[in-house]
């Protein structure tokens, strides 16, 4: 039962999830706003085009107003949480032992694979977000949670998007003796 | 009264000090709940592992009913809280792009970033993935500008839109989250039988 002892190391839901509301309140009492991450990394690309084609950047509306002429699209909190999540993620994966260089698949496919789906999946989960004004954390958990109507609708949105594609698919997910 | 404008209270460096704090912890909670693992969020779309469901809407419900608690109390105003404007149309479809990206993916943003940090291979590919996507917004927003700014309803609020008091919108949601995984473990263990998750 190795399986099942390592499975038991992640926390139970419920508890994460008290957590994380917890955090989630102490950040809008602290702060007046919620968490985020993709638009963290939006800024992040941002600056980056910003240096390296400045002049696209200047002319392009929506890129502009992060980081056109003197603004600077990392001087906001959102880049400061992104940076905050992965050092986070580090220390909690080092200290249980989980920071190890391998591909998490479905054992039907292969390690290219899931590469290769992983990144269509990230492309698609980028775009999305942008298209939706925030991700999960950003949109979903954050409006969510002081009951933005457009939130819950996306929260919807999301769900129904997954499971309508799930089907399709299963391959991807399914475990070992297909039968 | 809270929220505070933190940049004038503890300064820059100290603004940053506590979002970094912030971050941290949220990237330690989700490290720890395991959506570092991408088979987690993916095993949700099959009804095998309910943990993304059952830890978003907790956490979501906790907070909300922290802050109604603490603006009933006086204690945070919550007209100055940060309510996700809602433009429903683009929400939706940024949404259904999502759900199809999480079901390729076995990721969302934040936890692709606590994937990439414990070096797993798949949530780096899939980081990668996502700056191409957004960048990809980037250029192509302003083909569908009009779409993309239409029906924006404002600060529209889940109570504002059904006319009932904040307290029994959350407690109608708390009602229903519990429902929903009590039915949803069921199930579960009805399709794949064995124990809870985690």
């Amino acid at each position: 039962m190795a399986k099942r002892a390592k499975r038991d190391r992640y926390w139970d839901p419920y508890i994460a999830g008290v957590l994380l509301g917890i955090l989630l309140f102490a950040t809008f009492f602290l702060t007046g706003h919620g968490l985020g991450s993709s638009g963290g990394v939006n800024r992040i690309l941002v600056a980056i085009e910003d240096l390296v084609i400045p002049r696209h950047v200047d002319t392009t509306p929506y890129l502009a107003a992060m980081a056109g002429a003197e603004r600077n699209p990392l001087d906001h909190w959102i880049v400061w949480q992104v940076a905050g999540i992965l050092a986070g993620g580090f220390v909690s994966g080092w200290l249980r032992g989980r920071v190890r260089a391998e591909t998490r698949r479905g054992p039907q496919i292969t390690a290219r694979t899931r590469w290769v789906t992983a990144f269509v999946g990230g492309i698609l989960m980028g775009y999305g977000a942008r298209f939706a004004r925030g991700c999960t954390s950003g949109q979903g958990v954050s409006g969510g949670a002081v009951l933005s109507a457009g939130s819950w609708a996306f929260l919807l949105a999301v769900f129904a998007g997954g499971y309508m594609m799930a089907w399709f698919v299963r391959r991807l997910w399914q475990p070992g003796d297909d039968t | 009264m809270a929220p505070f404008e933190l940049n004038e209270v503890v300064g820059q460096v100290g603004a940053w000090t506590i979002y970094t704090m912030i971050g941290f912890a949220f990237g330690f909670i989700l490290e720890s709940a395991g959506f570092g693992d991408s088979r987690r969020l993916a095993g949700q779309f099959y009804w095998r592992d309910l943990t993304a469901m059952k830890v978003m809407f907790t956490a979501i419900l906790v907070a909300a009913v922290l802050i109604f608690w603490a603006t009933a109390l006086g204690w945070l105003d919550y007209d100055e809280v940060w309510v996700n404007p809602t433009y429903l149309w683009p929400g939706i479809v940024g949404g259904l792009i999502m759900g199809v990206g999480a079901v390729f993916g076995g990721f969302c943003p934040g936890t692709s970033l606590v994937g990439a940090a414990t070096l797993k291979l798949d949530a780096i590919w899939f980081v990668a993935g996502t700056a191409v996507g957004i960048l990809g917004f980037g250029e192509t927003v302003a083909l569908f500008n009009d779409f993309w700014h239409s029906s924006h309803l404002g600060r529209l609020t889940l109570q504002d839109w059904l006319g009932l008091p904040a307290g029994v919108v959350v407690l109608g949601l708390v009602g229903i989250a519990i429902l929903a995984f009590w039915a949803g473990d069921i199930l579960r263990r009805r399709i794949y039988g064995g124990t809870n998750e985690s």
